[in-house]
């Protein structure tokens, strides 16, 4: 019982920062139909804002605190201004050309990412652990947890919610879906298709670097971290179905829960797992989980 | 115009200077040497900085003859030494290419090199195809010289057996309670090699000690959560691992406010280069090994004294393992080089006789004596040691107690005998009881 409880709370931690990243990506490619490989650069880019901003914090005695506050809020406008400068200046270009470019266009701006981080902060690992000390710790099914990992379950869901709840409950949510279902009758309704793809753009690589600012305390910072989540979100969004809010819910659930299980239960299996699932949702659900069927438009 | 003609005036008379000055340099004989280690990549700050830094400040030294006995004569035999720094990053293939470059193209007369298992294994054949002189000086992987036989490669530190070896013999001498262990490394040649011969090394000297949790995530995973819960409610007397560098950072940080290290003792095979970025989060009382007599454990010889304040003035920071084993390389060729003048007249030697100059060699280095005894002479052994991390709280650094310094043969498999057999065979060395 306290393995099975223990499978949970580890499946369910790991879930919750990856289903932010999936988020992000999930809600670009459902507004914009983008593949965002630079998606992976914005967590990166997160992740070393983040330590950057810890590190400022601690120097100028900043109580923890508030620090890890301006740390997420710095982290977000930040990621969501180069986002907009991103989008407005470069990928717009491209609306209208075939997937494949843009997929290349956002590969070209994740290679540049890369070699930006190196030049900014260097190759080497950086620490910004300070606020992984600020939630305690917590005892679960026999084992002590470290508060920030579980404040990350409420924080993600959190999220989440405010996305789904933004979506489906408000004004501006509802034209979003429109553009998401049918741009070129949004746009012939009166409805600012840049503005939103604009907006959609920035809004999901925020969060993608508000990902990576939230586990930047709890690894050490260094290159490398773009190309490892990439691959991980990307499997995800698949796994639950590209453009679906819920399915990126359920794929982080669902790799998080197996991960975890594998390394407690058969851990020889752990790196094959993912891949495991996602063949298995796409043998039976070619489309993703979640993905809802659509009719071809001639 | 004055002021033009007076600039002009200068920059003549400062040209005239430094050709004045390197004239007589220009025309002495040079060796060149290709220093091949990683300056960017996971890597790079655990080692192949540390040991970049080392190569440049032990060969400025050497250039000045500024190195104590037995190396107080300039540079190589008295030829100035002209490093090419590379970077090892890019993978196995992109380093066939370099290597090819840095002996064809660059006409490099040795190549000193490599840290990762995978580019030593790329790149031996290399070597010994051009028939040019490559001294691998950190990758751990004891198949290089067990599976092939080279005439033109040496690797002048240790393979990874004796961390291990020596890690389980530090346990026994210290009755460190072993009833069950866990162990917890990188899914890759590294950490599997490691991960074996550890095992392999218990069920020796602890013949009833059970494996509980025995973990691979790959590298660079960065998360251990659900790996720390494992290895907890394992609740085993003994965690093993041979992560390093940010892995082994990220694990200790993770790990530590779960109270991993309260319930089990932490033995870490190469842990030393840690140390300094982790500080206080370092729990006191983990037994580490530095894949040597290395940094905090090194002897107290002149040798050594030159190159620990030498390395730490240069650089703001103390010499790990790498930094102790790219310089233990750089003396190892600067006494083969000079044995091979004194045979043939004092002139530059060439390939064929620094090779034969190098083989079955020994030579003091600032971690101890290594001698070139297996591998029919290519392969080095040396000594090694293990200690407990104590946090000195007046330094603001990790101090190392309770220090065990083990002869090289204790460690290491006798000329001509497979590790794994080795170990499986009971370790049996006279000088190890």
């Amino acid at each position: 019982m306290n393995t099975f409880l223990t499978v949970i709370l580890d499946g369910l931690i790991q879930a919750s920062w990856l289903f932010v990243v999936a988020l992000g990506l999930t809600l670009v490619f459902g507004v914009l139909k983008i593949l965002n490989i630079a998606h992976g650069g914005f967590y990166a880019l997160g992740a070393y804002l983040a330590a950057t901003a810890v590190t400022m914090a601690t120097a100028h005695k900043v109580p923890p605190g508030l620090g890890f506050i301006l740390m997420l809020v710095s982290v977000a406008l930040i990621a969501a201004a180069i986002g907009l400068l991103m989008e407005r200046g470069l990928i717009k270009l491209f609306y209208g050309r075939d997937e494949v470019v843009l997929l290349l266009v956002t590969y070209a701006v994740f290679l540049i990412f890369e070699d930006a981080t190196k030049l900014i902060w260097g190759v080497n690992p950086i620490y910004a652990n300070q606020p992984y000390e600020l939630f305690g710790n917590a005892e679960f099914a026999g084992l002590f947890y470290v508060g920030y990992d579980l404040m990350l379950i409420p924080l993600s869901a959190a999220i989440g919610f405010a996305v789904w709840f933004g979506l489906n409950r408000t004004t501006t949510g509802k034209i979003v879906t429109a553009v998401i279902h049918n741009a070129e009758m949004s746009a012939s309704m009166g409805v600012k298709i840049n503005r939103v793809y604009a907006l959609a753009f920035a809004f999901g690589v925020m969060l993608a670097a508000l990902a990576g600012g939230l586990t930047a305390p709890k690894i050490s910072v260094q290159p490398g971290l773009s190309s490892e989540i990439i691959i991980l979100s990307f499997a995800i969004v698949v796994i639950g179905g590209l453009g679906s809010v819920e399915g990126a819910a359920v794929g982080a659930i669902l790799v998080g829960l197996a991960r975890a299980a594998s390394v407690h239960l058969l851990p020889q299996a752990e790196l094959f797992m993912i891949y495991l699932i996602m063949a298995a949702v796409l043998m039976f659900r070619p489309e993703g989980l979640f993905r809802r069927e659509t009719a071809r438009r001639i | 115009m004055k002021r033009f003609t007076r600039t002009l005036g200068m920059l003549t008379a400062c040209s005239a200077a430094f050709l004045a000055l390197t004239g007589p340099s220009l025309a002495q004989e040079t060796f060149k040497v290709g220093i091949v280690t990683f300056l960017s990549g996971p890597a790079a700050e655990s080692f192949g900085v540390p040991a970049g830094k080392a190569a440049e400040f032990v060969i400025g030294e050497l250039n000045k003859g500024a190195v104590p006995a037995p190396y107080n004569k300039a540079g190589f035999g008295g030829m100035k030494i002209e490093p090419i720094v590379i970077d090892e990053n890019g993978g196995a293939t992109k380093q066939v290419q370099e290597l090819r470059n840095l002996y064809q193209r660059d006409n490099v007369d040795a190549v000193i090199g490599y840290i990762g298992s995978g580019d030593c294994l790329a790149v031996a054949p290399i070597a010994e195809e051009l028939k040019k002189p490559l001294f691998l000086f950190d990758c751990g992987t004891p198949r290089i010289f067990e599976e092939a036989k080279y005439n033109y490669v040496f690797r002048t530190a240790a393979h990874a057996t004796q961390d291990n070896v020596g890690l389980i013999r530090y346990m026994k001498m210290k009755n460190i309670k072993m009833d069950t262990f866990s162990a917890i490394n990188q899914d890759y040649a590294w950490g599997q090699d490691s991960r074996a011969d550890f095992v392999a090394a218990a069920a020796q000297l602890y013949p009833n000690a059970k494996l509980g949790a025995d973990l691979l995530p790959k590298f660079g995973a960065g998360q251990y959560g659900t790996e720390v819960s494992a290895l907890v409610s394992a609740g085993s007397d003994v965690v093993y691992s041979s992560l390093w560098g940010g892995d082994l950072q990220a694990f200790v940080l993770q790990s530590v406010p779960r109270g991993l290290a309260k319930r089990s003792q932490f033995v870490f095979s190469a842990a030393d280069h840690v140390l300094p970025p982790l500080g206080d989060k370092m729990p006191d009382g983990v037994i580490i090994g530095a894949r040597g007599s290395y940094g905090l454990m090194s002897p107290k010889t002149p040798l050594n004294e030159w190159f620990f304040s030498g390395y730490e003035k240069a650089n703001g920071a103390y010499p790990v393992q790498a930094a102790y084993r790219v310089t233990q390389s750089i003396l190892g060729v600067k006494n083969a080089v000079e044995k091979a003048m004194a045979k043939n007249g004092g002139k530059k030697p060439s390939a064929d006789e620094l090779v034969a100059a190098m083989t079955g060699s020994e030579w003091q280095s600032p971690g101890g004596l290594i001698q070139m005894k297996n591998g029919d002479g290519h392969q080095a052994i040396q000594p090694i040691s293990f200690s407990r991390t104590k946090y000195n709280a007046e330094k603001k650094r990790v101090d190392l107690v309770d220090i065990v310094n083990f002869e090289a043969e204790c460690v290491n498999p006798p000329p001509g005998v497979k590790a794994i057999d080795w170990i499986k065979g009971g370790m049996k060395n006279d000088k190890c009881k």
